[in-house]
């Protein structure tokens, strides 16, 4: 799908951007990430001076912050020879959004363009720009995919995480009806507005039932979590997970939202 | 009609409270998108087809002068009449005099979001002239006293019971053993009722679904043919129209009719379009004596030149609605004006102001679905948060959310406070909800936890486990 992706060198510097969600709530993706990006062959960093990529000052209309955090992002990552952000949403606001808000910064819109056009989502970026095709792992369920939006419309993952999951073993992928169908988080907008979010998560839920998947997986946790907490909320038994955590093999830690392991729901 | 957006809240609360609507919504929204799509499928060029709409409608909002005022000449040629409208007042007015003037008792009237903005039914009533709306959705909530609750659909909102019921009430003549269980024995009742008011009708309004200027022609496209019997039966045919509805040629018009009932309702046309040219000629067998377009401004030329002036594309087709997860939440009343769904919470804002309609483009979670079907490529998601950075710019929002923002912006461009306050707040939160997995309840947090668990972060933060384990997992 990414033609125009520039030809990976044979062992590419890669700049972890690991965003906020994952970094606070579940650093277990973030360590699925490098074990898959470092199998692909890539060379990981992760550059100290990251924190969030601005969505939430974005969303909310403030341009100054926004552009604000979006130079240091760039300083940060600039030097890498590619971006990959375990979140099509984070990955799409580098992509497309960080151009936008500094489009008429003189000093900065070249520098702005430059980082989005190596900046990428990581399934895309394992299936499209390293081809990546050693996946070992293991995961006795059957699974059904969510499609964040952004990833979805903004940077065009659809078939990339479906192609590497039907490598994992014992693994079933059953098609949602409304697996585009936006969950209702967005950002911001499901503390705002938590009404039609439910709504729209409740939705997202009914159609999740109706596949009879016992995981729910996705490449955006901010979704996991919003989904996550209302089947919890429901005491619905399906487990929810970052694809990162499935391809990696790592599915060790509790699912989203789930207890340790023995410990009962209090 | 006075708007109620303000009012977003309650509105919301309402309609996801009413199941007849819900069930209406859920039907609506599962069956339009399917047949979209199945009809797109059909046409291979389709895609590039919507390219043409969009180039089409940039080219004539970059030369709207130039087209209009063709239009007007043609229209003049067919010894037809137009008249500028800078808003509803001067609309109104326009349309009243006319009526005056040809002591018109009763006027017909097809389906019309401008008909809608300007509110004229309530004018003409006020005025003692009888409107009727011939659309049967139109007519079900005009008995009502509703706004539509969706711009092609207006009485999407009411199951079939609800409509029996009006008709009861308003019609009453009507036996009481009379069956109108179903929806074919309620499409004949209306007809029966309307026949007799459009052959009884002085004046016939209409809208326009397109304006072409080289020939001065309005287009008309319908499911009913009721628009035929309204602009031809009467003496007098008013167009009311706003003004980026033109197009340049009857070519241009063609090429968007083609992506407009495929992208609104599935359909490769609509059952009825019809071009109207002028009044009756001598030769002619029928078609109204009088025919006058009210050209309506009202606002549209001020979002000319903004970051809004791609909005003027929308040939309203309903795509981006029956698409809106947020629409399919809460219907159309709840924006609380005559336009609804995405590109309502992009117009209302320019036509009742951001105030009133404050809540309308936060209201969204920009999933982008809307931009992706919409015929005219609107790029609406981009232009909901043109109108969040202009709240944003007036200080619009609640000064503690202003608050939490700045706070949480200056954190973010402080990599080291960031780190240390989340490393003590993460550990809290990770002991106190390592056993459970999930918080039900979290301080400051209700708006999440009021309706879903929040899931307990492990403690430990990643920039730290990867610190300390020199990049390794732990």
């Amino acid at each position: 799908m990414m033609s125009d992706a520039p030809l990976a060198p044979p062992s590419p510097h890669v700049g972890l951007f690991v965003t906020c969600l994952v970094d606070l709530t579940r650093p277990s993706v973030g360590f699925a990430t490098i074990k898959l990006l470092e199998t692909a062959g890539c060379r990981v960093s992760v550059p100290d001076q990251q924190t969030c990529c601005g969505q939430p000052a974005y969303n909310s209309g403030d341009t100054p912050d926004t552009a604000d955090i979006a130079r240091q992002v760039i300083a940060a990552f600039e030097e890498f020879d590619y971006v990959v952000a375990p979140s099509g949403s984070c990955g799409g606001m580098i992509r497309h959004h960080y151009p936008e808000v500094l489009a008429d910064d003189e000093a900065w819109a070249a520098r702005a363009q430059a980082l989005a056009a190596k900046t990428f989502e990581l399934t895309s970026f394992l299936h499209d720009v390293v081809n990546f095709k050693k996946i070992e792992a293991r995961c006795n369920k059957s699974a059904t995919y969510h499609d964040s939006c952004s990833g979805l419309r903004e940077m065009a993952v659809k078939n990339q995480p479906r192609n590497l999951l039907s490598k994992v073993n014992q693994l079933t992928l059953i098609e949602g009806e409304q697996a585009e169908t936006c969950c209702g988080f967005g950002g911001l907008f499901c503390v705002k507005y938590p009404e039609i979010s439910q709504n729209m998560v409740d939705d997202k839920i009914d159609d999740i039932l109706a596949t009879k998947a016992d995981l729910v997986l996705g490449g955006d946790l901010g979704c996991l979590m919003n989904i996550a907490g209302r089947l919890t909320r429901r005491n619905l038994d399906i487990d929810v997970r970052h694809v990162a955590e499935v391809l990696a093999d790592m599915t060790d830690d509790p699912p989203i939202g789930a207890p340790e392991p023995g410990k009962a729901p209090s | 009609m006075k708007p109620t957006s303000h009012n977003f809240r309650d509105n919301t609360n309402a309609a996801l409270a009413n199941p007849t609507l819900q069930a209406a919504l859920g039907k609506l929204t599962r069956g339009f998108p399917v047949k979209r799509l199945e009809a797109a499928a059909r046409l291979p060029e389709f895609e590039g087809l919507r390219d043409q709409a969009r180039d089409i409608k940039n080219h004539v909002l970059a030369n709207l002068d130039f087209y209009l005022e063709q239009f007007e000449a043609r229209v003049t040629n067919w010894g037809g009449e137009v008249h500028w409208a800078k808003d509803a007042d001067e609309a109104r007015q326009q349309i009243l005099d006319i009526c005056r003037r040809v002591d018109a008792k009763t006027v017909t009237k097809s389906k019309s979001m401008i008909g809608e903005e300007i509110a004229i039914n309530e004018f003409l009533e006020n005025n003692g002239i009888e409107p009727i709306e011939t659309d049967l959705g139109e007519y079900i909530i005009q008995l009502r006293k509703e706004p539509p609750s969706h711009i092609i659909a207006p009485a999407i909102h009411l199951s079939k019971e609800q409509v029996a019921e009006t008709f009861f009430e308003a019609h009453k003549d009507l036996p009481e053993d009379r069956s109108l269980e179903e929806p074919r024995a309620l499409l004949e009742e209306a007809r029966e009722k309307l026949r007799e008011k459009f052959i009884g009708a002085d004046v016939g309004l209409t809208g326009a679904n397109m304006l072409i200027a080289e020939t001065g022609s309005n287009v008309l496209v319908t499911n009913e043919g009721n628009a035929d019997l309204t602009y031809s039966l009467p003496r007098v045919h008013i167009v009311i129209a706003s003004l980026e509805k033109i197009v340049p040629t009857l070519e241009d018009a063609a090429t968007i009719l083609r992506v407009l009932a495929r992208s609104a309702t599935g359909q490769e046309m609509s059952v009825y379009t019809t071009f109207c040219s002028g009044p009756k000629r001598p030769g002619d067998l029928d078609g109204p004596d009088e025919y006058h377009v009210i050209l309506l401004d009202n606002g549209r030329t001020d979002l000319l030149g903004t970051e809004f002036q791609e909005m003027l594309r929308c040939i309203r087709c309903g795509a981006c609605l029956n698409h809106c997860p947020i629409y399919k939440s809460i219907g159309g009343h709840a924006y609380g004006w005559v336009y609804s769904g995405p590109m309502g919470a992009v117009l209302i804002p320019s036509l009742i102001g951001l105030d009133e309609a404050s809540h309308l483009p936060n209201a969204s979670t920009l999933c982008g679905k809307c931009e992706s079907v919409c015929p005219m490529r609107i790029p609406l998601p981009r232009m909901l948060r043109a109108w969040r950075r202009q709240q944003f710019v007036r200080k619009q929002s609640s000064s503690l959310s202003r608050f939490a923002l700045t706070l949480w912006a200056r954190m973010v461009k402080t990599p080291a406070l960031y780190r240390f306050v989340n490393r003590h707040a993460m550990r809290i939160l990770g002991r106190l909800g390592r056993k459970s997995g999930r918080f039900a309840w979290l301080p400051l947090a209700g708006g999440w936890t009021s309706r879903r668990d929040f899931p307990a972060p492990p403690g430990k933060t990643f920039m730290d486990l990867y610190r300390d384990g020199k990049g390794r997992a732990p």
